[in-house]
């Protein structure tokens, strides 16, 4: 059992990663050029796509729409709410209320999602209400939630727990479900017990689905925060939208808008790097 | 004693009107360290027998025996080889190999030293700590091999392995499981539907008739090991083919009264 089989001419022919069979020197040169014109290109993109958005805000600002205002207003009225200390004092109250919410969610979402995607009989006993209660936009819970759970922050916390919940629990569930019963078989064929396919097989295999959710739950759940505290709150960004409105305050409103998106954008894009560290191993395209 | 034994392994499917008697009464036995392959038209159940032989499929009526004990669902002692290599994406080369030893309870340094021990057999020591997705199908064929070798099993059952490598590749892949077998003899049961891979490899080639699924003939490779180059463009391999491609596809018609 020592020297290799045929030590195959296939690994000269087949290698995956070209560099290793030609030169490495003129095509990782060649590559790596191409790479950072590819780079530049990408910056150029995103400066003319800014530079369009900002034309357009212009445009219709001057387009004479009544109290509309220009980027200059709102960043003078941005440098404000931001040396009083509202702007960060509105956004840290939305963050709480969102991580707490949604946090709770996925920690609940996830063993459940897995116990119903193992358990067929548990699927069929919980999937029709998951698919119900999806159908009701967690919104339409706050007017009961602030009934039953008062004024305060716990009816708003629900409600994101509740968005960040059902998005969730139903990707992990389909992600087990989804899992390559050829992949189950090769564990058990070497010997797997049940725990073992599980940990070892269905967990890491499902991971892709659940990162997914994950990134969902967090859209709905910032989504689903701002519009609470449009309805019921003393703080965060919803809240400051609301009291501008009453005041006619436009500028206001537009710090608020762009703040939403950006903090969004933001952990939007703190997932997806995380989804892609973890997922890096799968195959894409 | 033979190795595995099918005793009137027979097994049936519920399909839309009525029963589809996908195995009937199949008899085979398999000696200690013989290669044989399975060959047949489509539905003739041959990955049926043979994952009814691992444990992933229960026979309706009968049993398959390996060593006198009757199969109880998937252990060890039967390597199973897919054609879609069902290698876990997530782990390196050597992770995967080390997987049946390591639900075993088999140490780390022990699953270390058997794991590079049959990569360097398969012949990827250079991408031991590669992931899957980074290897050729070839190479994704040698980590599976490997993986099942490294539990050591009894028998190895293998359903259509290189059903998806190019016709090059399969050559050289077939080659170099032949040479692996001649070191140990261990036995095979090799599922195919490719006439020229059932003869090179075969000691005896099992050729299958579908509807129902049944044993039509059987045909023993007289050719010696180790088969070469020569031997697969010889006068005597041409005559075989020719007699498994006939077994294969002139036979008899299908039974009455049998769901289609």
């Amino acid at each position: 059992m020592k020297t290799p089989v045929n030590a195959p001419a296939e690994h000269r022919t087949e290698r995956a990663d070209p560099e290793r069979v030609e030169s490495p020197k003129r095509t990782g040169g060649t590559r790596k050029k191409a790479r950072e014109t590819g780079r530049i290109t990408a910056v150029l993109l995103a400066l003319a796509s800014a530079a369009l958005g900002l034309l357009v805000w212009v445009v219709l600002a001057n387009s004479g729409i009544e109290g509309f205002p220009g980027p200059v207003v709102v960043a003078r009225r941005a440098g404000e709410l931001i040396a009083d200390g509202t702007l960060f004092e509105d956004a840290g109250a939305s963050l709480k209320r969102v991580l707490i919410g949604y946090v709770l969610g996925v920690v609940l979402a996830v063993p459940v999602g897995f116990v119903m995607g193992w358990y067929p009989v548990v699927r069929r006993l919980i999937e029709p209400w998951l698919q119900f209660f999806r159908m009701v936009p967690p919104l339409a819970i706050i007017p009961l939630a602030i009934v039953l759970m008062g004024i305060d922050e716990t009816p708003k916390i629900f409600v994101i727990f509740l968005a960040s919940f059902l998005s969730s629990v139903v990707s992990t569930f389909q992600g087990v479900v989804a899992v390559d019963v050829t992949l189950v078989n090769a564990a058990r064929v070497l010997g797997a017990r049940d725990p073992q396919v599980f940990l070892g097989v269905v967990v890491p295999a499902s991971t892709p689905f659940i990162l997914v959710g994950m990134r969902i739950g967090l859209g709905a759940s910032w989504a689903t925060v701002v519009a609470a505290e449009l309805i019921a709150a003393q703080g965060g960004l919803g809240f400051r939208m609301q009291q501008a409105q009453l005041y006619y305050d436009l500028p206001t409103i537009f710090v608020q808008l762009i703040a939403i998106g950006a903090i969004g954008l933001a952990m939007d894009r703190l997932l997806l790097v995380a989804e892609r560290r973890l997922t890096h191993w799968q195959e894409r395209r | 004693m033979p190795t595995i034994q099918f005793h009137d392994v027979t097994r049936d499917f519920a399909v839309k009107d009525g029963d589809f008697l996908a195995l009937d009464r199949v008899n085979l036995d398999i000696q200690d360290g013989e290669f044989v392959t399975v060959v047949g038209p489509s539905g003739c159940g041959k990955s049926t027998l043979m994952n009814i032989a691992a444990g992933l499929l229960d026979a309706t009526d009968g049993e398959v025996t390996v060593d006198g004990v009757p199969v109880h669902g998937p252990a060890p002692e039967r390597g199973v080889i897919f054609q879609q290599y069902a290698l876990f994406p997530w782990m390196t080369v050597t992770a995967n190999v080390e997987y049946g030893l390591k639900v075993a309870g088999v140490k780390k340094a022990e699953r270390r030293r058997r794991a590079r021990e049959v990569i360097e057999l398969v012949g990827l020591t250079d991408f031991a700590d590669s992931l899957p997705k980074t290897l050729s199908g070839g190479m994704k064929q040698r980590c599976a091999i490997a993986r099942a070798y490294a539990v050591d099993p009894k028998v190895l059952l293998m359903d259509e392995p290189f059903g998806a490598l190019d016709s090059l590749t399969r050559v050289r892949m077939q080659e170099s499981l032949l040479d692996t077998w001649g070191r140990d003899r261990r036995t095979v049961m090799f599922i195919t539907h490719d006439v020229d891979e059932a003869v090179f490899l075969a000691n005896r080639v099992v050729v299958m008739a579908a509807r129902p699924g049944r044993i039509h003939t059987v045909i023993p490779v007289t050719l010696p090991y180790p088969r070469t180059e020569e031997q697969r463009l010889s006068p005597g391999f041409a005559e075989l083919r020719a007699q498994v491609w006939h077994a294969v596809h002139h036979q008899p018609a299908p039974l009455e009264g049998m769901v289609s």
